[in-house]
């Protein structure tokens, strides 16, 4: 998103700062999130998740807005942003991220 | 438990079936009826929408009848005794929602005034030509329960038996009068409230989480759980397994399908109801039902004075079939012989539980009238020589 | 500092507690907009305090029609096209439930169409929310009563000829007291729309544009469906209020959304009540909210 001036209280607006998270093996690929992210922090990665799908990665580190649209527009419910600001959940993520990265069985759907 | 007695109006009275079976529905504690007018059933709904506001219960005219057994099926998930009413050209258009009840195992009410048919037929006239169709009439292997009433009386105390089964195996049962049956005016006998004994949904006692809609645990049927008492369950139509969640696989399909059948199956003895008339050392044995009872009778009473061993057995529950019974009495007897108002329905489950021991002999009557008493007792005696 | 991390619990989105978990993922295909409404809606029923255990959903068949099974509610999956009349034994058997309706455009307007305009015209008390793809997808293709002049599917292959519905127009002529339309692109102001949906009482119907990659995109050469959705960003028009009788789609033509019409009428029940106590005075005896359900 581009401004085409900039406003005049820049200065003072606190811009928020968010952490994109990926459910990697729920994603199927449809580049909703790629297409519509305002700050175009994603970009379809080239890795494969289980199912051959390329989820999106971030790209432009530090410059997610948490404005949540990658997560209201997912069809598929594998994305989400929390805010980069808050300490416990920060906490929390990074916690997970130390966990055994195994992924779990992904039930086959009817 | 007692049924509520606001929906009893106890006394003697002089009712036709149709009303009859209005006022059992609302004695069996039904406080919801979504119907569709056909003749000859419409009366039941319209007693039924006179009296219902007086007790709690809710009565809606559908669009169709497709609708009507939808909204039934819908209802019965919150607790709520349910039951719709119809006649043939509607039973058929409620088929595959009366599947859908099956399937999800829902308990509820259809009952069918027969007309003659096919199509649109009679409007007026009496038929019993949909009882096969009450067992067969949806797609897909099911078993449910039918039963047919000879008087408004009888119209009335069977009516809340029917929903008491259905309660009690959480499958629809078919309440099949015929337009005879449905438009003769009788003496019918309400007794008090405490007296009647209905069958109430019984609740599970599982917490959620723990409670799964559809395991039977070794009961014949799965507990129930209302819509809006957070359990956030999910039925459905598919073929599910005990979560109530799809599962297109062929194993999951044939514990379900067996398990819809032997809930009945199994526990057939407990369902059929049947009446007997001097079967014993009978040379042969009528079996009818229905309005055909009634006829049937007169007629026996003409072969008898002829000199014929005569016995009589009345469906009161027509399906599950009494085969055992059937079977039974094929050793024992030279012929039955099968009056129905139609061109053989009832007779085929007779001739086949008799497997060839005795030949099944139908009096059928295409519809429109019922038998002449003579033509029954003609039977009879040419079946024994 | 990365800000990318990939937690294999699902447990982890937000939305997650209004889902089946245990039947993730769905089987919607990619590009398929069905997901992004049911998270607009699942947000919707957050952000509006409904009591989810007095929610129940019903759905129809069809790719939509599964919608009933992945949500965390008191879920129906009933016979194709009749999700509403089985919403309105839900309903009008327990009258507390909040009972939403959320089905497909082939199910609700085609098979299903008499139940829709009868329960539009009854004013029941359920919300309605038909996802239109313009197509039967499920089945592989086939033409929907919504299906747009000269779109092409397996049923019709050369190209349909016949008139579409005009669904905002066909719920509001047959009375409907809150009729909207969306596409699955205008994911806040759907979820807003849902909101104001769920206060309302009433029947209300919200139609929600969505693509369909495998079949109406495919069949008629239109990309995958984030093309659509470009598509969508290019040719949605907001028009708040707008004369229902000309938000027709036609192929690969403007989309009129908005929220077109919403009136404040005594519901079916509310009539019933009203019509009731007037002619019975004290021998009215409504059904009890908690429902008809009989015990000692």
């Amino acid at each position: 998103m581009r401004y085409w001036r900039k406003p005049l209280d820049i200065d003072q607006v606190k811009v928020p700062h968010g952490r994109v998270v990926i459910i990697a093996d729920r994603c199927k690929g449809c580049a909703f999130c790629v297409e519509y992210c305002p700050k175009d922090v994603l970009v379809m990665s080239e890795d494969f998740n289980r199912k051959g799908y390329h989820p999106p990665e971030v790209v432009k580190d530090g410059e997610c807005v948490n404005c949540n649209l990658c997560e209201m527009i997912c069809p598929d419910f594998a994305i989400f942003c929390v805010d980069a600001d808050d300490e416990e959940a920060a906490a929390a993520i990074a916690a997970q991220g130390d966990l055994d990265e195994e992924a779990e069985e992904v039930p086959i759907e009817n | 438990m007692k049924t509520d007695p606001a929906g009893v109006l106890t006394g003697v009275h002089y009712l036709d079936g149709d009303y009859a079976c209005g006022e059992g529905a609302m004695a069996a504690g039904c406080r919801f009826v979504a119907g569709y007018p056909i003749t000859p059933s419409t009366e039941v709904v319209e007693r039924i929408s006179q009296r219902f506001p007086m007790m709690g219960g809710t009565f809606i005219q559908m669009e169709d009848e497709l609708a009507s057994m939808a909204a039934v099926a819908g209802a019965s998930w919150t607790g709520t005794k349910s039951m719709t009413v119809t006649s043939g050209p509607g039973f058929s258009l409620m088929m595959e929602n009366i599947g859908l009840a099956a399937m999800m195992e829902t308990p509820c009410v259809v009952v069918n005034v027969q007309r003659g048919g096919p199509s649109t037929g009679l409007p007026t006239m009496v038929g019993q030509a949909d009882m096969m169709q009450a067992r067969w009439g949806s797609h897909g292997d099911y078993e449910l329960i039918a039963m047919s009433p000879q008087s408004p009386q009888e119209a009335f105390d069977l009516t809340i038996d029917a929903f008491n089964l259905s309660e009690t195996y959480r499958v629809p049962v078919m309440f099949m009068m015929d337009e005879c049956v449905g438009h003769m005016t009788e003496k019918v006998v309400i007794p008090e409230a405490d007296k009647i004994d209905v069958v109430p949904r019984v609740l599970s006692k599982k917490k959620p989480g723990e409670y799964l809609p559809y395991a039977v645990n070794g009961r014949p049927v799965p507990e129930f759980v209302r819509a809006g008492d957070g359990y956030r369950f999910h039925t459905t139509g598919l073929t599910h397994d005990e979560k109530g969640y799809p599962v297109m696989s062929a194993e999951c399909q044939h514990k379900n399908v067996y398990r819809l059948m032997n809930k009945i199956r199994f526990n057939a003895a407990d369902i059929i109801r049947i009446e007997e008339e001097d079967v014993d050392g009978a040379d042969v044995v009528v079996v009818a039902y229905g309005i055909t009872a009634r006829v049937t009778r007169a007629g026996i009473d003409m072969a008898r004075a002829e000199g014929v061993k005569v016995g009589f057995l009345r469906l009161i529950v027509v399906w599950p079939f009494p085969e055992e019974r059937i079977r039974e009495l094929a050793k024992k007897v030279k012929a039955f012989v099968v009056p129905e108002i139609n061109l053989g329905q009832m007779v085929l489950e007779v001739e086949r539980c008799a497997a060839g021991k005795a030949p099944a002999i139908l009096v059928p009557h295409a519809g429109g009238g019922v038998h002449n008493p003579e033509d029954i007792c003609k039977a009879i005696v040419e079946a024994v020589r | 500092m990365s800000t990318t991390t990939t937690p294999t619990i699902s447990e982890e989105h937000p939305i997650a507690p209004f889902l089946r978990m245990d039947r993730m993922p769905h089987i919607w295909c990619p590009t398929c907009g069905i997901g992004t409404i049911v998270k607009c809606f699942a947000t919707a029923l957050d952000e509006s305090d409904v009591d989810l255990d007095k929610t129940a959903i019903c759905s129809g068949i069809g790719c939509t029609g599964r919608v009933a099974g992945y949500m965390n509610l008191d879920a129906f999956h009933s016979t194709h096209g009749r999700a509403i009349p089985f919403a309105t034994g839900l309903k009008l058997g327990r009258p507390e439930l909040q009972v939403v309706v959320f089905s497909g455009d082939g199910d609700l307007s085609g098979i299903g169409g008499n139940h829709f305009i009868h329960a539009a015209r009854r004013n029941m008390d359920i919300l309605v929310i038909l996802v239109n793809n313009f197509i039967y997808g499920m089945t592989g293709g086939q033409n929907a009563p919504t299906t747009p002049i000269t779109a092409r599917s397996s049923t019709m292959p050369f190209g349909n000829f016949e008139r579409p519905f005009n669904l905002p127009h066909l719920a509001e002529s047959c009375g409907a007291t809150f009729v909207a339309r969306w596409t699955c692109l205008h994911i806040r102001r759907l979820t807003k729309c849902m909101r104001m949906a769920l206060r309302h009482k009433g029947f209300r119907f919200i139609e929600v544009i969505a693509p369909c990659s495998t079949l109406y995109a495919r069949l008629n050469r239109l990309g995958s469906g984030l093309d659509l959705m470009r598509f969508y960003h290019d040719e949605a028009e907001i028009r708040h209020g707008a004369d229902t009788r000309e938000v027709d789609i036609g192929f690969q033509d403007r989309i009129i959304c908005g929220n077109f019409v919403n009136e404040e009428r005594p519901t079916f029940s509310d009539m019933m009540d009203a019509h009731y106590n007037e002619v019975l005075g004290d021998r009215y005896v409504p059904m009890a909210p908690e429902g008809g359900w009989l015990h000692d």
